[in-house]
């Protein structure tokens, strides 16, 4: 077996048996790192391996908890079914929007998504078609249930949102070492090289937006049915920064960085709380100090070795 | 039509603040190629002087509105810029040869950085501007009442505007800065010491933020820390709008935004005001991503 997974497996089973040494309290914070350690994940598919500056993350997120929500309590349809719709709508609106910008320039594409996150917020709020209840959101979204298990206690969470993300970092795995993954990768360090080298830029480009877009908007759905009630400001442009700062800070482009990152920027502050004050200012200015003394992030992805004649056989030689 | 003149002035007035702001973002630009997100933040700072200078020296009493306004104009863009060159010199010029979005995270944590030291020591709370120092007055042009504020803005922003330009244009400081955005190496090779026009670079763009600051704080009447962010993203909206890394370009994005989005408040929707800046740069980006009177941005490969 290979040392990473034993190191997936280990920290698997100690998040297993963790919500029994934490009380109600704690096992929340846990439950948020989770959310945001599925949402960094998925900006990390965008961010991360493809290295597309996206800081609209919260757009999409958006999208799925508010679809979830609408058709939740309209027509009383469980929550965990409308899952899957809410990732598709995401995801469609992922690809309309991020279709015409796709080719911009780093720091361009960041300004525009800003700006989606920003009109995504705005037409919340306005009460757009007349189904996001404008700027006190939806509320009475009814509790998950699992095959007529009711969640609604935080460690019942703990577990529904923890086998999400475990989920998740398994399949983001498998992306990561896939043919579209490494082709990702090639593309963030060079993507002259990568066009040249056949591979379609802008389809894969946009297909990680949509993936990301996909993932973010099921974890909405999640979000939602935790927190019963959501309104426009649980999804400004702040959760995008934090999400962004997440991936920067983790690591970009490594599993393990994102989780890591998770953990510090949202559970950390936790234990801080006497000192909330000034918890955003050290944020910042770590933020800062970062780049300049470790601008790679705190665990980055390591070298990555290919046994290309596997590679060949596995039907990679298309 | 009345209404019409109205907005055309109120949106000029407004688009002068985005005009002055946008320089600064354009300015850094032009030379380092990095959006300084900080820059929004300096000019919350500028307005947060503007309140504290006015309120403990109480210059209004001692020498007059009109001395006193101009004193502190020149006080707050002194200390803004101090605040910039510092901010360059600490964030930005380590990262002087790093990848591009290192520069842009150290940028948004300076931001945030920013936003939040200035919650710390003023409140969370909207600050106010004593309310009786200026003219409340309105002048009739040509039949319509137009307050005498916006005018003031309005030709501040262009006289400030107008030295910019003559400084850049016609002084040797000036021709040093266009020949580094133009090509560091090359200035350099010239006897051009690009460090020191960098540091001025961040001296002149926040000085002009600042200033548009206290105008915000003189006109609006109120203030508030996070008031930075909205105002940057529509100022640089203004840049790209004119053309990023252009001057002139920043002066008339400016001008061009504040009129659009007072127009689009009054005749679309007022609820979506803010959304209209965000979809002209969306649209902008898309359309023509040079901008009215820029250099190419969009790569495409």
């Amino acid at each position: 077996m290979k040392s990473s997974t034993i190191y997936y497996l280990a920290f698997a089973a100690a998040m297993a048996v963790c919500p029994l040494f934490l009380n109600a309290y704690w096992t929340d914070v846990f439950n948020n790192v989770g959310l945001y350690a599925i949402l960094a994940l998925s900006l990390n598919v965008i961010l991360g391996h493809c290295g597309l500056f996206h800081m609209g993350h919260a757009a999409f997120y958006a999208i799925g908890a508010y679809t979830a929500a609408i058709i939740n309590t309209s027509y009383g349809i469980p929550i965990l079914w409308v899952m899957p719709l809410a990732g598709i709508l995401a995801g469609i609106f992922a690809m309309i929007v991020a279709r015409p910008i796709i080719h911009l320039r780093g720091d361009y594409l960041l300004i525009v998504t800003i700006g989606i996150v920003e009109i995504v917020r705005i037409a919340l709020i306005n009460n757009v078609f007349d189904i996001t209840g404008g700027a006190n959101g939806i509320f009475g979204i009814s509790r998950p249930s699992v095959f007529g298990y009711k969640i609604s206690k935080p460690d019942q969470f703990f577990y529904l949102i923890w086998g999400f993300a475990a989920v998740t970092i398994f399949l983001l795995l498998r992306l990561e070492h896939s043919r579209f993954g490494r082709a990702l990768m090639y593309i963030k360090e060079d993507e002259v090289a990568a066009g040249g080298s056949g591979i379609n830029v802008a389809h894969h480009k946009l297909v990680a937006f949509i993936i990301g877009a996909v993932w973010a908007g099921m974890c909405g759905t999640i979000y939602a049915s935790k927190m019963t009630i959501i309104a426009p400001e649980s999804f400004s442009f702040a959760e995008s920064v934090v999400l962004f700062t997440i991936v920067i800070l983790g690591g970009s482009g490594s599993i393990p960085g994102v989780i890591l990152g998770s953990f510090l920027l949202v559970g950390l502050p936790e234990v801080f709380r006497g000192l909330a004050e000034y918890r955003m200012l050290v944020f910042g200015a770590a933020m800062v100090l970062m780049m300049i003394f470790r601008n790679q992030g705190l665990l980055p992805p390591g070298p990555k070795n290919y046994n290309v004649a596997d590679l060949l056989q596995a039907g990679g030689g298309k | 039509m009345e209404e019409f003149f109205q907005q055309l002035t109120n949106g000029l007035a407004v688009g002068g603040i985005y005009a002055l702001i946008a320089l600064g973002y354009t300015m850094v630009y032009g030379v380092l190629k990095l959006i300084n997100f900080a820059h929004g933040d300096l000019f919350t700072i500028g307005a947060y002087l503007g309140l504290t200078l006015l309120v403990s020296m109480g210059l209004f009493d001692k020498i007059g509105p009109l001395p006193a306004v101009i004193l502190l104009a020149v006080m707050v863009m002194i200390l803004v810029a101090i605040i910039g060159a510092i901010l360059e010199r600490v964030a930005y010029r380590p990262l002087r040869q790093s990848p591009r979005l290192s520069a842009v995270v150290s940028a948004l944590g300076a931001s945030i950085f920013f936003q939040n030291a200035i919650m710390a020591i003023y409140s969370p709370k909207f600050l106010v501007y004593p309310h009786d120092i200026l003219p409340k007055a309105a002048i009739n042009v040509l039949g319509m009442d137009i307050p005498i504020m916006r005018i003031i803005m309005f030709m501040t922003s262009l006289v400030l505007m107008a030295a910019l330009y003559f400084f850049i244009q016609k002084t040797k400081i000036g021709t040093a800065i266009r020949a580094a955005a133009i090509d560091q190496g090359a200035a350099k090779l010239m006897g051009i010491n690009v460090d020191r026009v960098i540091m001025l670079v961040f001296c002149i763009g926040p000085a002009l933020g600042g200033a548009a600051g206290l105008m915000v704080g003189l006109y609006y009447g109120q203030i508030n820390f996070s008031m930075g962010w909205m105002f940057g993203l529509k100022a640089f909206t203004a840049a790209i709008l004119g053309g990023i890394g252009n001057i002139p370009g920043a002066m008339v994005g400016g001008l061009l935004l504040g009129v659009i989005e007072a127009m689009g408040a009054a005749y679309i929707s007022i609820a979506w005001k803010d959304a209209i800046a965000f979809c002209v740069l969306i649209l902008i980006l898309i359309v023509r991503p040079t901008g009215l009177l820029g250099e190419r941005v969009a790569e495409k490969v």
